[in-house]
């Protein structure tokens, strides 16, 4: 009998009740498009800056100090470096894997043409084993992905896994068009300690200073400048948790953290304590946040966040209504028939279980079709934005659900108490 | 013990008393029409009886209870055990069929079974529409309906406003019919109506003016 009313409902009232589906579908998807987005923004907006290139630079202990004394920028001076072998280490710690990428970095200037160039040793996409302790860690990585922002106007990127790290480089277009070099040229390098020939696979479009290097391998450079299995620093890109009070106390002096705080903080992917963590790993040397980026990386994920939740917010606000409105005028308009059921004996109890489960199953199907349609401006989102996919979630299923129930719910009170105060008497009063 | 009193019962809507210190006894198995003008007060009247409405004043003892001291969900539960309405309208949901429309009664009341809404039908005369949606009914079978459903959970008193009001002279005549049955087998019957004639064929006849009873006499043929 029960399910005999409910049905009839569905087909008496199939106008509002679809109406009623459409507006939780609408709050659904909303709701789950934000919180898909939403829940891996973080990971997605620190990719998303990494276009702006490393957030941690990795240096030798005094060599930190000097470039902070002096800022200079390629005067021959005695520099400090590191030792090649030891770049490994940076996959050993607690948070490697949220190190995205890293490369080498060496430079020297050399005779070039008649002029002198600063030529840059790195790795592009540099197939690099480490093994220590008897685990193996095994990585793709170097600067193609700490520099999306560069663009190569003529040839492609040094591809190290199929020509091999040997005598080629990548000019900036700014040296290439001072001297008219193009994509297959040999060019001529030299030192006081040795002379090159680099055959240019690449020009690029960099917009900063390097438009005006050349960029080779890391032994190209090495060899140029007596350097052999030693470089300057390395540039670190790895995905952080956003700088919070904690991670501000911390990044002054971790000693001074309490035991749970220092455990909470060093667990936690603060560029703080992956630069820790590294210094930790590799003695010699110092690591550096990137200040700028790593503060508005934080910020900017804040802010977005707050501005999902709020949209989140505000259109749950409106189904809400909405589904109040329709719920309503859905009860009005049958007020003369839940009259009769308590004519004849329903209870307000019976009576509200049964336009719940009419609402709740017509919230279930708006809310699937939602969810889906969700998932669908989530993928859009994702792409246009983010320019990958959005993992569908099992998390953001479970809340959305929760909350589609809640704002059904939520929307009928006011009907609810229609129902409640309706006193058969005055609908079924009769014709006077 | 009298099935039910009203005593010095009144409902006021704003400045209008639509009943004025209303006293009536019913007694079991009593056949009563109650008449009157349009507007006189009658509906309201039936409505306090039936558990359906609260008075402004005064008290309304059912079996030995007075109800105007419970609960709206005590209400509900007396109207739904002890009384069958026949409403001035027929009301029936008009997306279940008559079987259906009688079954709620007893879907609301304890169980519902489907052998005993169809007798309750067939008591009517309508067993062979028992499938029919109201649309598909006249007014006369839809009024049959309702009383089917007022009769289904053996109500000590059936209370009908008006039940022949909108019938030709065949419905009413089987309509007075199963109330006569109905009056035999000893359910107490309370009956509103502007039809002499079925004002005839009760036992007693309450006549109200201005929510007052102005007159209140035994039938003498019966
Ligand atoms: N809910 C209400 N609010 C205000 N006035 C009401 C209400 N219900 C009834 N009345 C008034 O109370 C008076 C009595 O109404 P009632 O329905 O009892 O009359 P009746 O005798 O049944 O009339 P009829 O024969 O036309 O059905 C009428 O004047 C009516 O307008
Ligand atoms: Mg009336």
């Amino acid at each position: 009998m029960f399910f005999r009313m409910v049905k009839g409902t569905f087909v008496k009232q199939w106008k509002k009740m679809l109406m009623l589906a459409l507006t939780i579908a609408l709050g659904a998807s909303i709701a789950t498009a934000m919180l898909s987005v939403m829940l891996d923004v973080g990971d997605r907006i620190n990719e998303e800056l990494k276009a702006y290139g490393s957030n941690i630079i990795v240096v030798p202990q005094s060599e930190a100090v000097r470039s902070k004394l002096y800022d200079i920028e390629g005067e021959s001076v005695e520099t400090d470096y590191l030792r090649e072998q030891r770049i490994g280490e940076l996959l050993t710690i607690f948070w490697a894997n949220n190190i995205t990428d890293f490369a080498p970095i060496s430079d020297t200037y050399a005779d070039f043409d008649g002029s002198e160039v600063k030529l840059i040793g790195t790795w592009y996409n540099h197939h690099f084993e480490f093994s220590k302790k008897g685990s193996v860690y095994e990585r793709d990585t170097g600067i193609i992905n700490l520099r999306t922002w560069w663009d190569i106007v003529e040839g492609q990127w040094l591809d190290e896994q199929s020509i091999g790290s040997g005598e080629y480089a990548m000019v900036g277009s700014l040296l290439a068009r001072e001297h008219g070099i193009k994509v297959g040229d040999r060019i001529s390098v030299t030192t006081e300690n040795s002379s090159e020939i680099l055959t240019v696979v690449g020009l690029y479009d960099s917009g900063d200073i390097d438009d005006s290097h050349i960029y080779t391998t890391l032994p190209v450079v090495q060899r140029l400048s007596n350097t052999e299995n030693l470089i300057k620093k390395i540039e670190v890109s790895a995905i952080t948790s956003p700088t919070d009070e904690l991670a501000i106390k911390a990044a002054k002096n971790p000693s001074l953290l309490s035991g749970d705080e220092y455990d909470l903080w060093y667990c936690t992917a603060y560029v703080s304590s992956i630069c820790f963590q590294i210094q930790e790993a590799i003695a010699e040397a110092s690591a550096t946040a990137v200040r700028q980026i790593a503060d508005s990386e934080g910020k900017i994920l804040e802010k977005t966040e707050l501005l999902m939740s709020l949209i989140t917010f505000m259109s749950l606000v409106g189904a809400t209504l909405g589904v109040s409105n329709l719920v309503t005028s859905s009860v009005m308009e049958r007020s003369g028939e839940i009259a009769l059921l308590k004519a004849v004996g329903a209870q307000n109890i019976q009576i509200t279980t049964l336009l719940l489960t009419e609402f709740l199953i017509t919230a279930v199907f708006g809310a699937l079709g939602g969810y889906f349609m969700g998932y669908g401006f989530a993928e859009i989102i994702g792409r246009s934005v983010f320019s990958s996919s959005v993992e569908m979630s099992g998390m953001v299923a479970f809340v959305v659900t929760v909350l589609i129930f809640s704002i059904t719910i939520l929307g009928s009170i006011p009907a609810i108490r229609i129902v409640l105060k309706l006193r058969p008497s005055e609908v079924l009063h009769g014709g006077h | 013990m009298s099935l039910l009193e009203l005593k010095n019962v009144s409902k006021v809507y704003g400045n209008l008393r639509a009943l004025d210190s209303v006293n009536l006894t019913v007694e079991k198995g009593e056949w009563i029409a109650i008449m009157g003008p349009s507007g006189s007060g009658k509906s309201t009247m039936m409505n306090i009886i039936g558990c359906l409405d609260t008075p402004s004043s005064g008290h309304v003892i059912l079996e030995g209870r007075d109800i105007t001291k419970e609960s709206n969900r005590a209400l509900t539960e007396l109207h739904r055990d002890k009384i069958g309405f026949v409403f001035q309208q027929f009301y029936l949901i008009n997306y279940l069929t008559a079987l259906e429309n009688v079954m709620v009664a007893q879907y609301y009341h304890s169980m519902t079974d489907e052998k005993e809404a169809m007798a309750a039908l067939e008591r009517v005369g309508l067993k062979d529409r028992a499938k029919h949606l109201p649309s598909q009914l006249s007014g006369g079978e839809q009024q049959r309906v309702c009383i089917a459903r007022a009769l289904i959970n053996s109500p000590s008193l059936i209370l009908a406003d008006e039940p022949t009001g909108n019938l030709d002279e065949a419905n009413e005549n089987m309509v007075i019919d199963i109330l006569k049955k109905l009056h035999s087998e000893g359910t107490s019957l309370v009956v509103v109506t502007h039809d002499p004639e079925v004002g005839e064929v009760a036992q007693r006849v309450v006549k109200l003016s201005h929510g007052k009873i102005v007159s209140d006499e035994m039938n003498t043929h019966s």
